[in-house]
């Protein structure tokens, strides 16, 4: 269980001044090293006793990772960026408004000055069974504590459970799959460049991790092609309490618009499923249509297809309907 | 070499949780040495040996007689004994491809594809069994107390004693001691593999997580684990001997259904695998 104390367990820190420098240490450590960006996430870990790394590797000294660079082609964002410089980059804000939108929700403005847009989209899931080291399936046991007759799991999933039922808590996530992002990752045998829908893995392929990055993987940058520049965006959370909190669902829409009618669309919840998850179902019924209430209500109803709620979270099949619903209609009313 | 994985319950006891990945890959690694020491054995021994007992047995030690009562080909094993045989085989490669590819790096969305074979070899030695015990020969497969005497010839013989063995019955005494090991790997593998079952969404049973207690959950996925490593070596080795060229008779007999008389009088005894003319089956 997990145990809080005044003083983390001893790790070696490293602190590189270079990417190179930093995929030295993670090649060299490999499964040993803990990659530490904005310390959002690590710290409860560390903190909590629950992981236990002998290496950590803070990243917090390469400015090389912390620039956001635009061009013809798109922009391209270092995975050091803190969130509220992603808020408030002047681009991402004329072109690309979908993923400040998701940026400027994430927890706190304190919260988004130190956490960064690659700890954002590569944190872990906050079931708080897994979080305070119970020995789940995801923690390398035998048996999922959240979907058991007794679990409180209000916030779990309710698509893509498959022994987890842990969701996905990033909220930029939806937003950089909804722009067809990619992510850049290296490690110390090169680079490999993964689209941002294929980043997440889900618990039916590997149970103990929610993304494609192993050890010795460094996310380095975040891609965005010019591909939806300038579309029509809707984002919006659902939580709890307006500020410093998770998402209970998020949903994530870019959409091509000429006349009144759906050229082209993404849709992207997130909240709902281990991983976030493309609504290719909801895209496809709604392409070619008018923007209406009833292609909205359409959209929604076709959304919540499939679903399979817990005892505690059924209320999320209604809030996906609506969420989708919205994001479709494009207000919020 | 770690043999289990330990976890706590949420009691902070500690609890098994399944096999280490160690005895995976020592199930691995035997099967592989095991072909290996079998390799060289079929290349520098077994030529040694035959010279050594050049003259005896063989379809010319059988008399004329026997010759003339063999028809050309023997029937080895039934239709439903080669479909089932088959499915079983498809199932188990499922199950060990879905059950040990993604621990050793190869990832896919696994679980689906393994229960669903689960089930399906269930079903499949399910009907193996009724059918082994009511229609086919049943003690044919089995191993008797007066296997243990053959044995004992056997190695002396592999040792380059001149004893006299026996030729086989239907089923040689190796055969039959790999249907042993299969038929206790599967059935454990089968009743812990249906127990696991509670643990996840599927048609068949309602989920429950805590069908068992932690500590009984941990002796099922151990138990599971255990079977499914054995498989891994007995699969390999099986795998090897089918297409070895000097057994490949007996693997288009499990395609085929038939044995030719040559082979039959080659290998065989006819007198413990007694086959007519007439019948043209054992």
């Amino acid at each position: 269980m997990a145990v809080i104390r005044d003083n983390m367990p001893a790790f070696e820190l490293f602190q590189p001044a270079s990417t190179d420098d930093a995929l030295g240490l993670l090649n060299q450590y490999g499964s040993e090293a803990w990659v530490l960006a904005g310390g959002l996430d690590t710290w409860d870990w560390l903190k909590d006793r629950v992981k236990r790394p002998s290496v950590v590797v803070d990243l917090g000294n390469i400015p090389a990772l912390r620039e956001i660079q635009a061009s013809g082609a798109g922009l391209e964002i270092g995975a050091m960026t803190p969130l509220s410089e992603v808020v408030g980059h002047s681009v991402v804000r004329e072109q690309y408004q979908l993923l400040a939108d998701a940026a400027a929700v994430v927890a706190s403005p304190q919260i988004r000055n130190q956490g960064t847009l690659g700890g954002n989209v590569t944190q872990d899931t906050r079931c708080w069974y897994y979080r305070d080291g119970w020995n789940c399936y995801r923690a390398g046991g035998n048996i999922c504590y959240a979907d058991t007759p007794t679990a409180m799991n209000r916030e779990h999933c309710v698509l893509g459970a498959s022994r987890c039922v842990a969701v996905n808590p990033s909220d930029t996530a939806p937003a950089l799959i909804a722009l067809d992002a990619q992510l850049v990752v290296r490690n110390g045998s090169g680079e490999r460049v993964v689209d941002a829908a294929e980043f997440f893995v889900g618990p039916e392929v590997d149970i103990e991790r929610m993304t494609v990055l192993e050890p010795g993987d460094l996310l380095t940058a975040v891609r965005i092609p010019s591909t939806w520049a300038g579309a029509r965006f809707y984002f919006e959370k659902s939580r709890d309490r307006q500020v410093w909190d998770f998402a209970l669902g998020s949903v994530a829409t870019a959409a091509k618009v000429n006349g009144g009618v759906i050229e082209d669309i993404r849709v992207v919840v997130n909240g709902m499923a281990p991983t976030p998850v493309r609504l290719t179902a909801v895209e496809d019924a709604v392409r070619g249509q008018q923007v209406t209430d009833q292609t909205a209500e359409q959209a929604g109803q076709i959304a919540v297809r499939g679903v399979k709620p817990l005892a505690h979270n059924a209320y999320k099949v209604s809030l996906l309907k609506n969420l989708v619903t919205r994001s479709i209609r494009g207000t919020e009313a | 070499m770690e043999l289990f994985e330990w976890g706590n319950n949420p009691w902070g006891q500690e609890v098994l949780i399944r096999i280490s990945m160690d005895i995976l890959y020592l199930s691995f690694w035997a099967g592989i040495a095991f072909i290996l020491f079998h390799l060289i054995y079929a290349a520098v021994w077994v030529p040694k040996l035959a010279r050594a007992h050049a003259g005896g047995g063989g379809a010319g030690a059988a008399g004329g007689d026997t010759v003339a009562a063999v028809p050309e080909k023997i029937e080895r094993h039934t239709m439903a004994a080669r479909v089932f045989h088959w499915i079983m085989a498809a199932s188990m490669l499922a199950l060990i491809i879905t059950g040990f590819f993604p621990l050793v790096g190869v990832e896919f969305p696994w679980l689906t594809i393994h229960w669903v074979a689960g089930v399906l070899l269930t079903v499949s030695v399910l009907y193996h069994i009724v059918h082994a015990s009511f229609f086919l020969d049943f003690w044919s497969i089995w191993i008797g107390p007066g296997d243990i005497q053959e044995a004992i010839q056997r190695v002396k013989r592999q040792l380059g004693q001149d004893v006299e063995v026996k030729r086989h019955p239907k089923y040689p005494l190796d055969h039959r001691l790999y249907h042993m090991a299969v038929m206790l790997a599967g059935l454990a593998a089968i009743g812990t593999g249906l127990v696991m079952l509670f643990r996840i969404d599927t048609p068949v049973v309602a989920r429950n997580a805590y069908l068992l207690a932690a500590e009984t959950w941990g002796l099922v996925y151990v138990l599971h684990g255990l079977s499914g490593a054995a498989f891994v070596m007995l699969t390999l080795t099986h795998i090897y001997f089918a297409v070895r060229p000097d057994k490949i008779w007996m693997t288009k007999s499990m395609l085929f259904g038939y044995v030719d008389r040559e082979h039959y009088l080659d290998h065989h005894d006819p007198e413990r695998w007694i086959v007519t003319r007439e019948s043209g089956k054992g």
